[in-house]
């Protein structure tokens, strides 16, 4: 075949219908092979990956990909041995989990570390609560107005009261609660945890109509999840991680689950046997 | 969906925290108890002992009741603080009978001033709460065992520090009157009067700070309720109190330590991370709580609360002895925290779950001895009403499960 000169049709109208991923757009997020060696186990070996304001990234891959090495190397848990970070085109190294929350990065882990027996506000502000002098006492008041807000423009409507005890909420309501705390710290960059895992069709909507809102208000956030069809739904860039290393970038629109669910499992035949797959 | 995704109006906000009768419908039958079971229990047991001796609901009866659980209450609000971490602290009877101990030494033997010697015995408790604590969170040996050890390693150096005298008569009036004295018919109206002062104005004033930030508020009706029926209530007790020998000193120090903790457990920081670390301590680390740090100050305050209980007890028995702190003042202590309605699982529970529930133990006891029934029959009914607690507790728990709240 000849050579292919220049973009395909194909991408330069992928590129049109994408103005912002030109290349002057600075990622917020950006890691440059970065590896990473537990003993005899290599986890990670020269990954790279993007992350931009306002875009849903979602980092799929099977069970031991490395994605969660992958996240732990971003919320600074792990060190990696090898590589570079970047943060708003600036390199920057993380000794320990706060200095990726101290930069804008929150993670929203699966189990969601939230105080059943605490009601949303004190959960919200868990740790940083406000207080007032000279009577050493917490500012309920203003804590209280400040989560009905942090709440209402995250669009979370299902919680009747932000006074609630989180013990009885839904797994979806304590799902927002969960990102809505890590959101409302100025977080930049917000991963979350397999978010969607163990809810409810109703419930999953709700998780799924808050990531959108996260992208709307400009954050850039990272999912993890193994639901294509969730991923499908709200990313707009699905990485695919496999054996510890990048197996695939793809953009949601130029793309398809078959052509994802072969990068994750190493099996081509979406390119190699288009018919099977189209069959499929 | 249809039924999740319904944005809700600013009135249903406002009705899920107003309306009394349908919250207290809603609570108990979630699971959401709170004193609602003790202060029933009270009554009840109140109503059994005047049935069968009407000298338990006199005014020198009530008033010798008050003097004798503000040792026990003391005690227990220590406890209360250990079980919302959702750990337990054995050894505070020993360390109560120890703290006297040291106090009875210093003053009777080594004739030091009342102060120092009360001092004295309340930095030595502080000490061994800190030591035990952070025995407990160092060496990460579950509480209970830690301070198991503590429990007889402190009688021991009680016997020890008490030598061959083995009992110490207190004659200084420093440290009888803690528990001997009784404040005057207009000291009491005043401290009354005072405190009613504060209670109601801190009400009026949240209420306006909410009103300020544009936040719901609870119906006038509710906070006119509420106001009333503490007046009625203080009023009540001081009256009663003063028509015999009046408000006891030791009950206004039992009431002001409840007071003063419940303050702080509800209103600030430290008492906000306590229930933190208590209802998940995973999720208080990772808000940046230091747990370690909450722990130690818990089993400090714990081993405090135990020594100025053990002072007070001291003070009421003109005495400390061999068994100071020791027979039932732990399992007392613990019973009334768990009878006041203090989960055992952590997270729940409220400072005045002390003062109830030694009231309850209090009482049974008090009403026991005024049937001159054996001290057999006391430890088994005693028995019979923890137990009785802790499964209104489980069941209180069960309830919130079903309903969705666990």
């Amino acid at each position: 075949m000849a050579a292919v000169i220049g973009p395909t049709p194909e991408e330069g109208a992928a590129q049109a219908r994408r103005p912002q991923e030109g290349p002057a757009r600075e990622p917020l997020l950006e890691l440059r092979n970065i590896s990473k060696r537990f003993g005899a186990v290599q986890a990670l070996t020269d990954v790279n990956l993007k992350v931009y304001a306002a875009e849903v990234m979602a980092l799929v891959g099977d069970n031991g990909a490395g994605k969660s090495t992958l996240v732990k190397t971003i919320a600074g848990i792990n060190i990696p041995d090898t590589g570079e970070i970047l943060f708003d085109g600036k390199p920057v190294k993380f000794h320990g989990p706060k200095d990726p929350a101290a930069l804008g990065i929150s993670t929203v882990y699966q189990d969601l570390a939230l105080a059943d027996n605490l009601d949303v506000v004190a959960n919200l502000y868990l740790g940083r609560e406000e207080t007032s002098t000279p009577v050493p006492s917490i500012s309920e008041e203003q804590m209280e107005k400040k989560a009905r807000q942090v709440l209402k423009d995250l669009n979370v409507t299902t919680l009747k009261s932000p006074r609630l005890v989180v013990a009885s909420l839904s797994g979806g309501q304590r799902q927002s609660v969960a990102v809505s705390r890590s959101v409302m710290w100025s977080a930049k960059l917000v991963m979350l945890d397999e978010p969607t895992a163990a809810l409810g069709v109703a419930q999953t909507r709700q998780v799924l109509d808050l990531i959108l809102r996260l992208k709307q208000q400009g954050h850039g956030v990272i999912v993890i999840s193994h639901n294509l069809a969730d991923v499908f739904e709200v990313a707009d860039r699905i990485v695919v991680m496999r054996l510890g290393t990048n197996a695939g970038d793809y953009d949601v629109r130029d793309t398809s689950r078959q052509e994802v669910v072969a990068a994750i499992t190493g099996a081509e035949f979406g390119k190699l046997h288009a018919g099977d797959a189209a069959d499929a | 969906m249809a039924t999740e995704n319904v944005p809700i109006a600013a009135p249903a906000i406002v009705a899920d925290e107003a309306g009394g009768l349908t919250r207290l419908r809603r609570r108990v039958t979630q699971g959401e108890l709170g004193s609602l079971p003790v202060i029933i229990g009270l009554i009840l047991i109140w109503s059994v002992f005047e049935y069968l001796n009407p000298n338990f609901l006199t005014a020198r009866n009530l008033t010798n009741l008050m003097v004798q659980i503000a040792d026990i209450g003391v005690i227990a609000i220590g406890i209360v603080l250990v079980l919302l971490l959702g750990e337990i602290d054995l050894s505070v009877g020993s360390v109560s009978g120890l703290a006297a101990g040291v106090m009875g030494v210093l003053n009777v033997k080594n004739g030091v001033a009342a102060p120092i010697a009360i001092a004295a015995a309340i930095v030595t408790g502080m000490a061994i709460g800190l030591f035990q604590g952070w025995w407990f969170t160092t060496f990460k040996i579950p509480s209970f065992v830690v301070t198991l050890s503590g429990l007889l390693a402190w009688e021991g150096l009680l016997i020890l520090i008490l030598g061959t005298t083995g009992t110490i008569n207190l004659f200084d009036p420093g440290i009888d009157s803690i528990a001997g004295n009784f404040l005057t018919a207009e000291q009491g109206w005043a401290v009354a009067g005072a405190s009613l002062f504060v209670f109601i104005g801190g009400m009026i004033l949240t209420r306006r700070r909410r009103a300020k930030h544009g936040l719901d508020v609870a119906p006038v009706y509710g906070l006119l309720i509420r106001a009333g029926l503490t007046t009625v209530i203080v009023l009540a007790v001081v009256a009663f109190l003063n028509s015999n020998r009046g408000v006891p000193l030791a009950a206004l120090i039992l009431v002001g330590f409840v007071v003063g903790f419940d303050y702080v457990m509800r209103r600030t920081r430290f008492g906000r991370h306590v229930f933190a670390v208590g209802g998940n301590a995973e999720a208080a680390r990772r808000a940046g709580i230091s747990v370690k740090r909450i722990r130690l100050a818990v089993f400090t305050l714990a081993g405090t609360m135990a020594a100025i209980g053990g002072i007070i007890a001291a003070s009421r028995l003109l005495a400390v002895n061999q068994s100071s702190g020791g027979g039932d003042v732990l399992l007392n202590a613990i019973a009334a925290a768990v009878i006041g309605g203090t989960s055992l699982f952590g997270g729940r529970g409220t400072v005045w779950a002390a003062l109830t529930g030694a009231l309850v133990i209090g009482s049974i006891n008090n009403g026991l001895d005024l049937l001159a029934l054996p001290a057999s029959i006391k430890f088994m009914i005693t028995g019979g009403v923890l137990l009785a607690a802790v499964t209104v507790d489980a069941l209180s728990r069960i309830g919130r499960q079903s309903a969705g709240r666990a």
